[in-house]
């Protein structure tokens, strides 16, 4: 291993060097989730070390709700203390204009990745950010409690809440008195569209806005998936879990307190890190299909990339800063470090990582038929969207409104908001 | 005023006026600069259609974010703008109430803080120190630390009272929309508190000894001296503790964006404000939102000093 990464970075330190450029300095805005701004950092000492280059990273709340804000306002302002912004798989479409179009900079490298996710990230025939991890959630499950109570890993909702309420039940009989059933993100943010558009989806309740444009979320598929899910908090899933993002529900996961979560891939290396008291005791499953017609697993595409800012002062050393980090290289050691879903084909194949992070393989036909939210349908409408949405599901689920009259009124809201169309 | 008021026309003082005007111009200056300036650019913006993708595409739109009335040709009615959105309304509603709850809770007890502040005991200094810590703490810290103090699984407060058998399970604080807006309060009243204390203590401390004396000479109780001598007397100064609370409690932001982000229970009019200003494409309809909120903000205020009959000018 030592040698080898050695031995890359002499390589790109060559190809680096070629170009004569004067040292710069750089800085990046990435969210902090889990150890992702830990991984950042270290790849950008070794970014720093064959350019010569500075760059110092510029760290955001967890939340995508609010880091997006913060770019739109950045932006917006011209501001060109950023070089570089890590940036949602949905953002594309909202924030294109005033990113820099990467199309002939990264010609030599797109092929690597796979094709969907560079369409995912090109808006009228620009490339505007270059994908660097992509993410499609798991269903983490407690191998250890479902091994002792003899039960299966679920298929359907309705045996994920079986199989929950029955472990939980007794181990709760038997003193464990902190343990739920299931933790997803309830949060009224983005990551509530995710998980709602996973439950909805699969029970046959359709995508919330079809490609063709049509609004179609007010159905009564998706309304029995929300009942279904309103059932489960406060008995299988804690009350507070309509607070939870990503590292809330990993926190009560990984101190052992529930006995399925939903989350992305990163979850699955700090789960088996050294100090986790879960390590060695989980595994990870497709997420479940509903009941209902057409129903089937759906799981969210998520993902990440990074653009560079048209008001970067060095927009030469930033886009060589993305094709560093976005590089194969980089990428694998991300891997291995964060269990991130690689971007690149090839690394599916990479025996390192199939050891090291055997979640990374097999999740390949999962990213694969993942659904992407509507934003490329929605487009700059997108997080208003996005956010009736997940109001309406956060208010169905602490109880206000019945499922099928907050959705019809969310159709109604949206049908007002596309007016003549998206 | 009144004793210089018959040499208003003398040119001494006619050169006052010169250079007192020449003294406030660089601080006029500099507020029309910070203030009077992006006031005047926001509510230009509320009547253009102007996104923040691309501010200089922007159409003059009149009343439109505001109030619209769009007749479609099936003949059914649609009114819309801000003034017909229940979200905003709900977000109007949700701060005034906040206000009013945050800074009564407030006033009462930064009173009684300050009575037992103002007695004579030992240690009065150290403990005088020690209440203002909450004021002390930013506010973002202090959310942060309340949110995970508040937190449902691991949160402090959920385990004490749970092994003080004051509730039987653990409460998802920021979670539900029954607490939500419990929490919130929670958390704004310990930090500011002792603001209002501070203040209402610098009053009492100004009160002539000797009145309360005479009183007490004259039979009355403590409770009585409280009512007829000590409230009548500091009111002034409480009166505008409670202006500077009220106008800081209308455009709460910072608690509620980091302990209850999004929930619509909680939203108060800033966050709904800044939602539309740069997390939708609504830079037109958040600068309108940002106008009338200001109106109402001045609209409250100057109601507020009507009622309260207070002069801003030093005189009674």
């Amino acid at each position: 291993m030592k040698p080898v990464l050695a031995l890359l970075t002499l390589a790109i330190g060559a190809v680096l060097s070629a170009a004569p450029a004067r040292a710069v300095d750089l800085s990046i805005v990435s969210g902090d989730t889990g150890n992702g701004i830990k991984v950042l950092r270290e790849i950008l000492d070794r970014y720093e070390k064959v350019s010569g280059n500075k760059v110092s990273i510029v760290v955001l709340p967890p939340s995508t709700t609010d880091q997006f804000g913060l770019y739109r306002l950045w932006l917006a302002a011209g501001n060109s203390d950023i070089d570089v912004y890590q940036t949602d798989v949905i953002w594309a479409p909202q924030l294109a204009s005033q990113l820099v179009d990467l199309t002939q900079a990264t010609k030599d490298v797109v092929g690597a990745h796979f094709p969907s996710i560079i369409q995912s990230q090109t808006v009228n025939d620009r490339l505007v950010a270059l994908p660097i991890f992509t993410d499609a959630p798991a269903l983490y499950y407690r191998k250890d409690l479902l091994d002792k109570y003899g039960a299966k890993v679920p298929a359907t909702w309705k045996e994920l809440a079986g199989t929950a309420k029955l472990v939980m039940d007794k181990e709760r009989a038997a003193g464990n008195k902190d343990i739920w059933g299931f933790v997803f993100q309830g949060n009224a943010y983005e990551g509530l569209t995710c998980n709602a558009l996973e439950w909805v989806m699969s029970s046959g309740g359709g995508r919330i806005v079809e490609p063709d444009g049509t609004i179609s979320v007010d159905n009564p598929n998706a309304a029995a998936a929300l009942d279904m899910v309103r059932g489960w908090i406060g008995t299988i899933s804690p009350p507070g879990v309509l607070a939870y993002q990503e590292e809330e529900s990993r926190g009560v996961w990984q101190t052992g307190n529930a006995v399925f979560m939903r989350n992305w891939p990163y979850a699955y290396a700090l789960g088996n890190s050294q100090a986790s008291p879960i390590k060695g005791k989980f595994d990870v499953a497709p997420l479940p299909a509903g009941a209902g017609e057409g129903a089937r697993p759906v799981a969210t595409l998520g993902g990440w990339n990074l653009a560079v800012s048209k008001y970067s002062k060095h927009p030469d050393a930033a886009i060589g800063l993305v094709k560093f980090i976005a590089s194969p290289q980089m990428q694998k050691y991300r891997t291995l470090k964060t269990s991130n879903l690689p971007t690149i084909q090839a690394l599916y194949d990479d025996p390192d990582i199939a050891r090291q992070q055997p979640i990374v393989p097999r999740w390949k036909q999962i990213f694969l038929n993942a659904v992407p939210r509507p934003s490329a349908t929605v487009k700059i409408k997108y997080n208003e969207a996005s956010s009736e949405f997940w109001t309406a599901v956060h208010n169905t689920l602490s109880g206000e409104g019945s499922a099928a009259d907050n959705l019809a009124d969310l159709q109604a809201r949206l049908s007002k908001l596309k007016g003549k169309g998206w | 005023m009144s004793v210089v008021a018959p040499a208003r026309h003398s040119p001494l003082m006619a050169r006052r006026v010169r250079s007192a005007w020449l003294f406030l111009a660089p601080m006029l200056l500099v507020l029309a600069a910070v203030a009077g300036w992006p006031l005047i650019r926001t509510v230009y913006f509320s009547f253009t259609d102007a996104s923040l993708a691309d501010l200089d595409a922007r159409r003059f739109v009149g009343f439109d974010n505001y109030f619209s009335v769009l007749r479609l040709p099936s003949g059914r009615v649609i009114y819309d703008g801000l003034l017909a959105d229940p979200v905003w309304w709900s977000a109007v509603w949700n701060t005034v109430r906040f206000a009013a709850i945050s800074v009564t809770c407030e006033t009462i007890l930064g009173m009684i803080v300050a009575l037992v502040l103002n007695a004579s005991f030992p240690g009065r200094g150290i403990v005088r120190a020690a209440v203002l810590i909450p004021w002390a703490i930013p506010t973002i810290v202090s959310a942060k630390m309340w949110q995970w103090m508040l937190n449902d699984q691991f949160g402090i407060i959920n385990v004490v009272l749970v092994n003080l058998g004051l509730i039987d399970h653990k409460i998802a604080w920021t979670a539900s929309a029954d607490t939500a807006m419990a929490a919130v309060l929670i958390v704004d009243i310990w930090k500011t508190t002792p603001f209002m204390a501070l203040l209402i203590l610098a009053a009492l401390q100004m009160l002539p000894r000797e009145i309360i004396e005479v009183a007490r000479l004259d039979g009355a109780n403590p409770w009585q001296i409280f009512w007829r001598v000590t409230l009548p007397l500091i009111r002034p100064a409480v009166t505008v503790a409670v202006i500077f609370r009220a106008l800081d409690a209308l455009r709460i932001f910072d608690l509620i964006y980091v302990l209850t982000p999004n929930n619509v229970h909680t939203k108060s009019m800033s966050v709904f404000t800044r939602e539309n200003l740069f997390e939708f494409d609504k830079f037109a309809y958040g600068s309108a939102a940002s106008t009338l909120f200001f109106l109402i903000l001045a609209l409250l205020t100057i109601a507020y000093i009507r009622i309260g009959r207070i002069s801003l000018d030093g005189g009674r």
